[in-house]
């Protein structure tokens, strides 16, 4: 292909792409919602930490090296991928013991 | 813009989801008070807001992550990202804590305590120093909440601010719910720390809610979580702190399960009523 | 006492309390210690269920905390900016067994830091698509478009965008599946995680590194039509900037 060709076959696609921009805009619209609060924030709390692991939503000890298939309703089931790889779905597996790290 | 001083008058720590209401009409809520560190990122809303609260409040900047009580240097990054805030807003004021929460490079996310030795007080002064020079204005530092004490401690706390503020040149913040919560855990009295601190250096005050533990005795602790109503205990001991200064610049603090604004906007106004029965009294 | 000592122990339980260290009347501190050590772990922990709230959800509050609490330690912030704090939490979950479930797992925590990172990133006014359609055939192959320092590539495996939003949620169709490559953009203050067309990831990757317009189009193989990303691109407030100047 030329350069001219090229040239001309970009220009075009410059064209469509502003014809669709329009509606790529409108499709968009409803999806701004990403919060306010958003993204680590530091502060100055003595944290809502507590003398006692067990009081506390962290163990702070760190030793707990099991997932567990609670907390959580979410399930993602996903058919079978193109590739062959097995189904994927729910947290149900997660209930292994992990190693010591 | 320009610098103004913090009126001495109520002022809420500001959170992201109370940029509207604040808009909306903060009475009487005259001054906000921001964390330094959520404001060193290179755009994007958070410094859209900031840049738009500050043309209608004054702000005083409280960071929470240089480290001044550690051993090792002030991060030079954090150092200049902190110059680079004060120098393009020009707050009413810029505070840190007598705390460390950096060592060997790994930030903690947490105002760990200092022995009050000699040592520790060069050190402090070294680095408030750094922060004076670096920053071309006075700091102030705020007294800790403390869990525990260190056996090597030969100051009391009062004294060593004083101490601190004398050598250095800054100011001080007196966080009077951090002096309630020491007192109970370390067993003095909070009047007798605010009788020993030199309250002619305080720029501003801070109240705030804690809960309540215990140690290993049963002896209350009480945990400066910043999650609640200032205590009952804690507005009378800003009553007596008050009486004793005169006017202060007296900020709420509420830093977790962070409420709708209208609970803040009634703490503030206790502050208020608390300030208001100075100028009565006067 | 030193200050390692303090901070050693904070972060491994197994180690005593440090010694001298008293209730304030004589008596060793004892748990009063464990606040510190609470502190620490709480405050870190809730910093990356904020900054991974996608990641967080797909595993459940449970499952977060014991990830984190083991992350944490590892990989303590290297910065007091926690905005930025958890770069190094996908790759640690490439390597957590047990996961095999969630497979994906790894990529919606890149996509929740490029969220993120797009969040904070620096401001930039998007050009009019006016402005692109108004070069001539000759500028306009050889200009290069500046995208804004908010847009973030990423390329998965996976429907990242559609199983985010509805482990967020926002969506109740399960994801179907597919591989994925999205780019995020920030036309305001929002960040949005849009997936892109064929070829569209090596196209917006070059226009990024710097190649004018026309190259970057040839590189992405005879028969790719760049209209459908320049669209997304110019909608989105993706490019910051037209350079036309710097001939060769």
């Amino acid at each position: 292909m030329s350069n001219k060709v090229k040239s001309a076959a970009l220009m075009g696609a410059v064209a469509a792409a502003l014809t669709m921009t329009a509606h790529v805009a409108q499709a968009q619209e409803k999806e701004k919602c990403f919060g306010v609060a958003l993204a680590g924030q530091n502060d100055c709390a003595a944290g809502p930490g507590t003398t006692c692991a067990g009081t506390s939503k962290v163990d702070y000890q760190g030793n707990a090296w099991t997932l567990v298939d609670a907390g959580t309703c979410m399930e993602v089931e996903l058919p079978a991928m193109m590739d062959g790889t097995e189904r994927m779905g729910s947290l149900e597996a997660l209930d292994r013991d992990l190693p010591q790290s | 813009m320009t610098r103004t001083i913090l009126p001495a008058a109520p002022g809420v720590g500001y959170k992201p989801q109370h940029f509207d209401d604040i808009l909306a009409g903060a009475a009487p809520v005259q001054w906000l008070e921001i964390h330094a560190e959520n404001y060193m990122g290179d755009g994007g809303r958070p410094l859209a807001q900031l840049r738009a609260l500050a043309e209608r409040f004054a702000i005083s900047v409280h960071g929470v992550g240089l480290s001044i009580g550690g051993e090792g240097a002030l991060d030079p990054d954090h150092l200049a990202r902190l110059k680079h805030l004060i120098g393009w807003l020009n707050p009413a004021s810029f505070s840190e804590h007598l705390a460390w929460s950096t060592h060997d490079s790994a930030f903690l996310n947490d105002l760990l305590p200092l022995p009050y030795t000699d040592a520790t007080l060069s050190r402090v002064v070294d680095h408030i120093d750094q922060v004076q020079q670096a920053l071309g204005r006075p700091m102030l530092l705020e007294n800790p909440s403390s869990y525990l004490a260190f056996a090597e401690s030969s100051w009391e706390e009062p004294a060593f601010l004083r101490e601190i503020a004398r050598r250095s040149g800054c100011g001080l913040l007196l966080d009077v719910n951090n002096v309630f919560v020491s007192a109970t855990n370390l067993g003095f009295t909070p009047q007798s720390y605010i009788d020993a601190f030199p309250l002619e250096l305080v720029g501003e005050i801070h109240v705030g809610g804690h809960d309540t533990d215990e140690d290993d005795h049963g002896a209350p602790l009480l945990i400066d979580s910043h999650g609640r109503e200032v205590a009952d205990p804690v507005w009378a001991l800003l009553d007596y702190t008050l009486a004793r200064s005169g006017p202060k610049p007296v900020l709420i603090e509420w830093d977790t399960d962070v409420p709708d604004w209208s609970v803040l906007a009634e703490e503030a106004r206790r502050a208020d009523e608390a300030l208001s029965r100075l100028r009565i009294a006067a | 006492m030193s200050q390692t000592a303090f901070h050693h122990a904070l972060l491994d339980a197994t180690r005593p309390v440090p010694q001298n260290l008293t209730d304030g009347m004589g008596r060793p501190a004892g748990r009063r210690y464990a606040v510190y050590r609470n502190n620490v772990a709480v405050s870190l922990s809730e910093a990356l269920a904020t900054g991974f709230p996608a990641t967080a959800a797909l595993l459940g509050e449970t499952n977060f905390a014991r990830l984190s609490a083991r992350f944490l330690r590892q990989h303590p912030p290297a910065s007091p900016l926690l905005l930025q704090y958890g770069a190094g939490f996908p790759a640690f979950l490439d390597g957590i067994d047990g996961l095999g479930r969630l497979p994906f797992l790894s990529d919606i925590a890149r996509l929740d830091l490029a969220l993120r990172r797009a969040y904070h990133a620096a401001d930039a006014r998007p050009i009019a698509p006016e402005a692109l359609a108004a070069l001539d055939a000759e500028t306009l192959p050889a200009a290069r478009l500046h995208l804004a320092p908010a847009v973030q590539l990423l390329a998965s495996r996976w429907p990242i965008v559609e199983i985010r939003a509805y482990a967020l949620g926002e969506r109740t169709a399960p994801p179907a599946s597919a591989a994925q490559d999205v780019i995020v953009t920030r036309p305001g203050f929002d960040p949005l995680p849009l997936p892109l067309p064929a070829q569209g990831f090596a196209f917006a990757a070059a226009l990024r590194s710097g190649m004018r317009l026309g190259d970057a189009v040839t590189q992405c193989g005879p028969g790719f039509d760049p209209a459908a990303t320049l669209a997304l691109l110019l909608a989105n407030g993706a490019i910051a900037a037209i350079d036309t100047g710097g001939a060769e």
